[in-house]
């Protein structure tokens, strides 16, 4: 019972918390009080957020090191933003419809790329999933209707920064939500304790080939909404837009946030974004500083010693408010 | 049903030749066995005699190169683990193999991945069967948790169980998949007298709470000569004695295989 109610109280906190950040940036963005800069941030930190959260799904839970995360978020863009230039629904429709088409046709990618590397493993999957990334860019490049290595061009916008944030906190929450739910189910224990011992796993009949291949769908689907919210946003995409870099700075939001910490993902991810922005002032040192800092994050977020220490905060919390109960019982 | 009729009773696991060579070395070689239903079955032999090689074959983890085995009638040599752990086959390890950053009640739960269904969708849209799924699975896991006398500490993370709880943890963990047979790899390694003590009671409560039928390999001679009712010994990757274990372990062909000629 005590449990349940500690839940409830969590949850309600994410609630408020979720409705309190969109509030502020809404409010933000209305009355120009936040910077141009920083605006435009708030809608990056969007998508990038909903990469790593699904980036997450796949090398945290799952622990497989996919390098080829860039790939989804491209065929998610592509894909979805063509559909939205040739297609005539409302343009609030048109976004929704291509979120699901840029997400379907990047899950078909995940699927089929899934399906071929599960033999693979560690560092050889690492590699082959940075080679497929790289592939789909460059396949973009001579496909037709993708405006080639020139970039896609007028890609309609939603209208204000304020409704393209607004639609993109939308997939957000979604996001947040459909991933939690998984990672908090039987399927998401499975694909935790594919992670933590395989052969232990098939010895208790989990099929880690089959959660391979989900994982990867459901991961690559979110990637590519990501994708579709990036076309809208800039109204003009490129293959450049999606290089192994980006799979590679998805893969720092998640370390940082911590392996299969789906809070810590969305924090590492918001922080990533503004850092640059926050630097801006020591442009001489900006790099400098961008790397001490992501240094001391990821010390932050996964060092032994720390996590010992956040340990031992929670149980003294723990303690202190069993201590406060008993005072009231008493 | 081609299960051999002895004493009455049916054989639950027909092992019949099996054997697996890696390169050249046979690590087994032409091993015959059968356990009834019920049984509590021993497994000895000095190190390196292929005793854990004939278990991730019963288990799949390695394919025989000779032989066939056979399970409650149904012939399942060369199917892989998770076939077979479907089938009614499951094992602990003797390098213990925990979920080890997952909790406790998890690690059963994973267990009982496979009873209890409900699709991702209804997990996603949180639909009733999720719950009621969820739920039963939950007093499952605790049920099995309080027969190992883990109930109390069931959202521990695995890795920080001393190592005598993390040996029954992956039993109940084996548990929970409601295997037929149970497959145990050296189940006292590393533990006290008091800690073997407590174990051999808990194997003989599996065996009449769950009707199961067990084989487990193990060292520890005491442990073997109090629980077993027959023993199998093998060295050298053969077969050298079955029988009762008080016979067997009298016999002067083992004595002289343990203490090495
Ligand atoms: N995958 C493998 N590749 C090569 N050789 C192997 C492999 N697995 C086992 N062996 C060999 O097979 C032989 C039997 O090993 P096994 O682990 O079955 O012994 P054991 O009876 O379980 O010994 P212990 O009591 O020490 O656990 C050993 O010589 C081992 O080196
Ligand atoms: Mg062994």
């Amino acid at each position: 019972m005590k449990k349940l109610n500690s839940k409830l109280y969590r949850n309600l906190i994410m609630v408020a918390a979720a409705i309190a950040v969109y509030a502020f940036i809404a409010y933000g963005m209305n009355t120009n009080m936040l910077p141009r800069a920083t605006q435009t941030l708030a809608i990056k930190a969007c998508y990038n957020v909903i990469l790593a959260l699904s980036l997450n799904l796949i090398v945290g839970f799952l622990g497989e090191l996919s390098l080829g995360h860039a790939g989804f978020f491209a065929l998610g863009a592509y894909s979805g933003c063509i559909f939205s230039i040739n297609s005539s629904l409302p343009i609030e429709i048109r976004f929704f419809v291509a979120a699901l088409i840029g997400g379907t046709v990047a899950a078909v990618g995940g699927f089929l790329i899934s399906s071929s590397i599960l033999r693979l493993q560690g560092d050889y999957l690492a590699i082959v999933t940075l080679a497929f990334g790289e592939m789909i860019r460059s396949f973009i490049k001579i496909i037709p209707y993708t405006g080639g290595t020139s970039g896609l061009n007028g890609i309609p916008s939603l209208g204000s920064k304020f409704m393209t944030f607004s639609y993109s906190y939308v997939f957000v929450i979604i996001t947040v939500l459909v991933i939690r739910n998984i990672v908090t189910s039987r399927h998401g224990r499975a694909i935790t304790s594919i992670r933590d011992n395989a052969i232990a796993a098939e010895s208790v009949g989990i099929n880690i080939k089959a959660f391979k291949i989900k994982v990867f769908t459901v991961g690559a689907f979110f990637a590519g909404i990501a994708g579709v919210i990036l076309g809208h946003y800039i109204n003009f995409i490129e293959p450049a837009n999606f290089s192994y870099n980006v799979s590679i700075e998805v893969l720092v939001m998640v370390v940082l946030g911590g392996m299969g910490n789906l809070l810590g993902s969305i924090i590492a991810a918001v922080i990533i974004t503004f850092l640059p922005e926050i630097l801006r002032g020591f442009d001489k040192y900006r790099l400098l500083i961008y790397a001490i800092a992501l240094i001391l994050m990821m010390l932050a977020g996964n060092s032994p010693k720390i996590i010992e220490l956040r340990a031992k905060a929670k149980v003294k919390i723990m303690m202190l408010r069993r201590k406060a109960l008993a005072r009231k019982g008493a | 049903m081609q299960g051999k009729e002895r004493d009455g009773k049916v054989a639950l696991l027909e092992i019949k030749n099996l054997g697996i060579s890696f390169g050249g070395l046979l690590a087994v070689d032409n091993v015959s066995l059968s356990i009834e239903k019920g049984q509590l079955y021993g497994l000895i032999g000095p190190n390196g005699a292929g005793k854990t090689t004939l278990f991730n074959m019963i288990t799949g983890v390695y394919k025989p190169t000779s032989g066939t085995f056979c399970f409650d009638g149904e012939n399942l040599t060369g199917k892989n683990p998770i076939e077979i752990n479907k089938k009614g086959i499951a094992r602990t390890f003797q390098n213990i193999r925990l979920f080890k950053n997952m909790s406790i009640i998890d690690n059963v739960k994973v267990g009982l991945h496979n009873n209890h269904k409900y699709y991702m969708v209804e997990s996603v849209f949180r639909l009733p069967r999720f719950y009621n799924e969820e739920r039963k699975m939950e007093k499952e896991a605790i049920e099995l948790l309080e027969v190992f006398d883990l109930d109390k500490e069931k959202d521990t993370l695995a890795c920080n169980l001393p190592y005598g709880k993390q040996r029954k943890l992956e039993i109940a963990r084996a548990l929970a998949t409601s295997p037929k047979l149970l497959l145990l790899d050296e189940p006292a390694a590393g533990m006290n007298p008091n800690e073997t003590e407590e174990l051999m009671e808990t194997i003989r409560l599996i065996r009449d709470k769950f009707d199961m039928t067990i084989l487990l390999i193990e060292h520890d001679m005491r442990l073997v000569a109090g629980i077993c009712e027959e023993i199998s010994v093998m060295n050298f990757g053969t077969l050298l004695a079955s029988g009762k274990t008080s016979e067997v372990l009298n016999n002067p062909e083992v004595i002289a295989a343990y203490l090495g000629e």
